[in-house]
């Protein structure tokens, strides 16, 4: 369903891989190692050479926002642009069902952000890109700042879309929720010179 | 009124008083203050050679061409006055193309169809054409609109790089460059405007404004002088704006690319 072709992404080496129809591929890596900015370039939100594909079509057979319309990045942290949540929502009535199921309820859409805690603002910021059902998640540690019990409400959203036929890609530090939800590993390698010219494409592993 | 050299330099005497508070007080500024004096009766002084051989010659050719070196000069300006600079001479070509076709087009219309018809006793729009109309009155545009265009990229690339993450959160929601800057292009049109709507609020309360003083000193009748200077109020204000909004968009097309990516590595420094 996602092709990455040759994406030369930083100083790695160049990528290649796919991800199926309702499959999840974790990226793994140390601080640094270009998980973000991996996820930012299949976005198409930086300059990267290299192609990728969605369902065949290369990304430069459309426009830039409407690949984004359909391959989302979700950021480690969200920015916002309005001082309540609600106008964030293209999809407002098609949000409530999502935001009840990760905890949340419309209160939340009007109350300002501020005053929202950093776990509430987090599911916020995924039910605002999940709102209008794009067919490819690139999650950048979607949970980094939820408890155990918002962290499960995240994670069965994102089987939920999974068993729905969405390819996920994501980026996460708690091996446990990799180990629950993706079905292959990308291991980025440290981006320092030394190690990458010591240890070149072979230390990308995609146990498929 | 025709002024000599000896009252010319009776008004030097002034800053004279200056240089000698300021070596009296050992603030630094004496070298300063007498070299942008020599500067500007230099400057001065060329331009007012210049106008007269533009003005006693009445070629259109002089004309434009002293038109012309008067939008690059402009222009050049556009460039220099963002911190970060915009790499390269890009926000110099944003500069000439915003100034050449704003300047053009508002100095054809006030002079031709606004004063035009006053300044002539014939049909007016030909005949009013004159160097002594035009480039006068492109000054002024150029100087009001180059204030506007100038503003308008220094706070549009000051709140780039401030509201980044939110330009980007849209974007990855699938907004084009136009949505992702429209609240950023609102703010910026806003305080590019707000020196063009103050100088029309305030304008005869607090100064005259330049042009009318000139006129009454002249011995012009101040009525009259008051409704050449609106005229010429309107005509910048709608070029200072016209420009504000030409490099605003300009400006969101430079700091982003064709795939609607936000590109801040244009900007340097």
């Amino acid at each position: 369903m996602l092709k990455i072709d040759q994406l030369q992404v930083r100083q790695l080496p160049p990528l290649t891989f796919e991800v199926d129809a309702g499959a999840c591929l974790a990226i793994e890596g140390p601080s640094g190692s270009g998980k973000t900015v991996l996820l930012r370039a299949i976005a198409d939100l930086d300059a990267t050479e290299g192609q990728v594909f969605l369902d065949g079509v290369e990304r430069q057979a459309m426009t830039g926002a409407e690949w984004r319309k359909q391959v989302r990045f979700v950021a480690a942290e969200a920015r916002w642009w309005e001082p309540t949540a609600r106008p964030h929502f293209a999809d407002v009535a098609g949000a409530y069902r999502l935001l009840v199921g990760l905890g949340l309820d419309s209160s939340h859409l009007d109350r300002p952000l501020d005053v929202l805690s950093t776990g509430e603002r987090q599911r916020l910021a995924f039910a605002r890109a999940l709102c209008d059902n794009p067919p490819v998640l690139l999650l950048d540690e979607p949970t980094s700042a939820l408890d155990a019990a918002a962290c499960a409400l995240v994670e069965r959203e994102i089987l939920a879309r999974l068993d729905a036929g969405v390819a996920v890609l994501i980026v996460s530090h708690d091996s446990e929720q990799i180990e629950r939800l993706s079905d292959a590993r990308l291991q980025l390698g440290p981006l320092s010179p030394q190690a990458s010219a010591r240890a070149p494409a072979s230390q990308l592993v995609v146990d498929a | 009124m025709s002024l000599t050299a000896i009252d010319i330099g009776l008004a030097a005497l002034l800053l004279v008083i200056n240089a000698g508070l300021s070596l009296a007080f050992r603030l630094g500024l004496a070298k300063d203050l007498i070299f942008s004096a020599i500067r500007m009766v230099a400057q001065l002084s060329l331009v007012g050679f210049v106008l007269r051989y533009v003005f006693q010659s009445g070629s259109l050719w002089l004309t434009s061409g002293t038109a012309l070196v008067m939008i690059l000069v402009a222009a050049f300006e556009v460039g220099q006055r963002q911190t970060p600079r915009f790499r390269g001479f890009v926000a110099e070509g944003l500069g000439l193309v915003t100034l050449l076709v704003v300047g053009t087009i508002s100095t054809l219309y006030a002079v031709g169809v606004v004063i035009g018809p006053s300044v002539t006793s014939g049909p007016g729009l030909l005949t009013s054409f004159e160097p002594r109309h035009v480039l006068p009155i492109l000054g002024m545009i150029l100087g009001n609109t180059l204030t506007a265009v100038c503003l308008s990229l220094a706070t549009l690339v000051d709140l780039t790089k401030r509201e980044r993450g939110a330009i980007e959160a849209q974007l990855a929601l699938g907004a084009t460059r136009h949505q992702a800057f429209q609240r950023l292009t609102q703010s910026v049109l806003r305080t590019a405007m707000m020196p063009i709507i103050n100088a029309m609020a305030v304008t005869g309360l607090v100064t005259l404004p330049g042009m009318m003083t000139g006129q009454i000193l002249a011995g012009a009748d101040p009525t009259d002088a008051a409704k050449a200077q609106m005229m010429i109020m309107f005509v910048i204000s709608g070029a200072a704006g016209l420009g504000a909004f030409a490099a605003v968009l300009g400006g969101v097309r430079l700091l982003t690319d064709k795939r609607h990516r936000l590109r801040l590595d244009v900007l340097v420094g």
